[in-house]
């Protein structure tokens, strides 16, 4: 079991052709993930890494079944790369591009979320369902199937977490980076529920960082309320200076809202476990798993 | 891209949004010419930050001799950091009444925002503080904008009724001003009722979204060219930092693994100067570029570079470092944290060219503040 991503998946990637493209897509094929087809709008009829290339996400999809696709589409090209893919009828979408104009943003999450699709990042690493499948850009080898989920806003933290982790023996089910933009598709709340109704999944450690109030509302509205398995957080940018923007165009503390400590306190309240250090995460996981996942829980 | 304001209400006057007449001074002498003009001016500090008010940049002059004294001392002033260049001198307004008006991003509702308050003239943060209740949200859909009974609406919820007439157009303006310009934050604040009943921009605030910059290469803002010399630099090398103000300089790759290495730093006791994010897969001339800038800044007393690689090779890296370290004549202590895609290759160039890396991200963090500490004093770094 695992969430979002299987070894039944069907990817498709949009900009197979390109650069970056065609370097990820040999990687997430390397891994073992189901990559049916490409979209590269002119090349249709063409073949690349041994997949057909099609014009249009609606052909490769009525013509491979491909139900996921990963984008690697320019930035001023992947908020209309993500709605062809909600049109499409791609089930999941994982949008992998950085700096996209944030009202093309909120355009295409509207657009998605109109056509009833998930729709990961964008400017996120993407996500890996260890053993079974990866879509984005998470290094191959560090992954290993186990019981932990992770679900994080950054990309090589979320790399130092999954390292930490395989190296101390404990594997993941499916590692989800949602991405460091303002504007996201899928929430930490979102994926935590998935992760809830996964049998696999007995522990769950949540990467945030300053900004936003994402953190938050999941601690609110779903690790506070039954959640029945350990959850271990950790956030970055602790230290960072209010009013200035930390890389992320998200991870900017303005006003009170944003701030690591508000974030703390409110996974804290929800029984979440805090650790300061990457060593702490992997250590606190480790306890975690060791115990049954309902008496790990208060 | 930020503007100064006389530059937002340029674009205010374009879109048909009403602003007081005025003109732009380099000089004391512009000054009073405007004031001759307009009669009683504000002469207001064109900077682009807010506070200029209580900073002291903003003063009334009722005649030309006034505004040409109010000019002299505004162009001499420093707010936050801004040289203050010129002033725009406007007709003083007679203001019964002060709104706020503003659009920006609601990242938690992932929409648009329209932001509407009978309190306006103060930051909208403190009177989402003070005056919770005078404020009123709208979050148009994406696609259509603003739909006329909404905007009716959000007037009613803010109490603003008997202004309905004028807000209405004033508020579809603002919606179609900041969409055209992919603005993150378009304000008018305050919005002022003036003494003759009509609705006029008093002040406006614009910052555009940096990702959508190729959609307005056409538009020039504010020269923040004044802004922090490292902070220009690095734009100019097309690198992400932010100055910090402690004396360890941090370089790595990923925004989250950055800000983890600062909280690391502050942990073993340090403080960074800086926030440097090299981003994916950089080059090993990004590495030396990123190297330069920190060396360059006399404020460090020591480096530390953290990198997992991802798409970002260590050996790439490691390469730049290597290069940096001998082209610089690097003096500095240099700790390097290195995993991830051809770790071995770069842990072992490093090595050879005797920068032997740490085995973890806390130990990196540790040394450096150890050695900055040790070495750094300059008094003592001559023994």
């Amino acid at each position: 079991m695992s969430i979002l991503l299987s070894s039944q998946s069907r990817v498709l990637v949009q900009g197979l052709t390109g650069r970056e493209g065609t370097f990820h897509a040999e990687q997430m094929k390397a891994y073992g993930t189901n990559l049916v087809a490409g979209v590269s709008p002119g090349k249709g009829g063409t073949t690349h890494l041994g997949v057909p290339i099609f014009d249009m996400v609606a052909d490769a999809r009525r013509e491979t079944g491909a139900d996921v696709s990963g984008i690697f589409v320019p930035a001023p090209f992947a908020a209309d790369a993500i709605m062809e893919a909600a049109a499409g009828g791609i089930g999941l979408i994982v949008c992998i591009t950085e700096g996209i104009p944030l009202y093309d943003m909120v355009r295409a999450r509207a657009f998605v979320e109109a056509a009833g699709v998930r729709l990961i990042g964008p400017n996120c690493p993407g996500l890996v369902t260890a053993g079974q499948g990866k879509v984005g850009i998470i290094p191959n080898h560090i992954n290993h199937e186990g019981s932990v989920g992770i679900v994080s806003r950054s990309g090589t933290l979320t790399y130092e977490v999954i390292q930490g982790l395989s190296q101390a023996g404990l594997g993941q089910t499916t590692s989800v980076g949602i991405g460091g933009d303002p504007i996201l598709g899928l929430s930490f709340s979102e994926v935590l529920r998935l992760f809830k109704e996964d049998a696999a999944t007995r522990a769950v450690v949540m990467i945030g960082e300053i900004g936003g109030s994402d953190e938050e509302a999941a601690a609110e509205s779903v690790i506070g309320r039954d959640f029945g398995k350990p959850v271990i957080g950790f956030i970055s940018g602790r230290t960072a200076p209010p009013g200035k923007r930390m890389g992320h165009a998200g991870a900017i503390i303005s006003g009170n809202t944003g701030t690591a400590s508000s974030k703390v306190q409110a996974l804290k309240r929800a029984g979440a476990e805090i650790c300061d250090t990457i060593e702490e995460v992997v250590a606190a996981a480790a306890a975690a798993v060791d115990q049954p996942s309902s008496a790990a829980h208060r | 891209m930020k503007f100064l304001e006389y530059q937002v209400k340029e674009r205010f006057r374009a879109a048909g949004i009403p602003v007081p007449d005025g003109r732009l001074a380099k000089n004391p002498d512009e000054a009073a010419l405007a004031a001759g003009a307009l009669g009683s001016v504000v002469v207001k500090a064109q900077v682009p930050a807010g506070g200029r008010g209580k900073a002291g940049g903003i003063k009334l002059a009722r005649t030309p001799l006034d505004a040409k004294r109010a000019a002299a001392e505004i162009l001499g002033m420093t707010i936050k950091g801004y040289p203050v260049r010129e002033v725009w001198c406007e007709t003083a307004q007679e203001i019964l009444r002060e709104l706020y008006l503003g659009l920006t991003l609601d990242r938690d509702a992932r929409k648009p925002v329209l932001i509407l308050s009978a309190q306006g003239g103060m930051d909208i943060e403190e009177v989402a503080q003070t005056h919770p209740a005078t404020i009123a949200k709208l979050h148009p859909d994406p696609w259509r904008g603003p739909l006329a009974f909404e905007v009716r609406d959000l007037i009613f919820r803010a109490g603003l009724g008997p202004l309905q007439a004028q807000l209405t157009p004033l508020i579809t303006k603002l919606y179609a001003l900041g969409r055209t310009f992919d603005a993150l934050t378009i304000e008018i604040n305050p919005l002022a009722l003036t003494r003759d009943g009509g609705l006029v921009a008093a002040d406006g605030k614009l910052e555009i979204d940096e990702n959508a910059m190729f959609r307005h290469k056409d538009l020039h803002g504010a020269d923040e060219s004044d802004e922090d010399p490292l902070e220009a630099e690095a734009k100019r090398r097309k690198l992400t930092y932010v100055r910090l103000d402690g004396s360890i300089g941090v370089i790595g790759n990923g925004a989250g693994l950055v800000m983890n290495t600062l909280d690391l730093v502050e942990r073993e006791g340090g403080h960074a100067a800086d926030f440097l994010d090299i981003g994916g897969g950089a080059k090993a001339e990004v590495v030396h570029s990123a190297l330069e800038l920190l060396a360059s800044d006399p404020r460090v007393k020591g480096i530390l570079i953290n990198i997992f690689g991802g798409i970002t090779r260590g050996d790439e890296v490691a390469h730049g470092i290597i290069e940096a370290s001998r082209d610089l004549n690097l003096k500095l202590p240099l700790v390097v944290r290195m995993t991830g895609t051809r770790e071995e290759e770069g842990r072992r160039l490093l090595k050879e060219a005797g920068i032997p890396p740490e085995a973890s991200a806390s130990a990196a963090a540790r040394k450096i503040v150890e050695l900055a500490a040790s070495g750094g004093d300059r008094p003592a770094a001559a023994s």
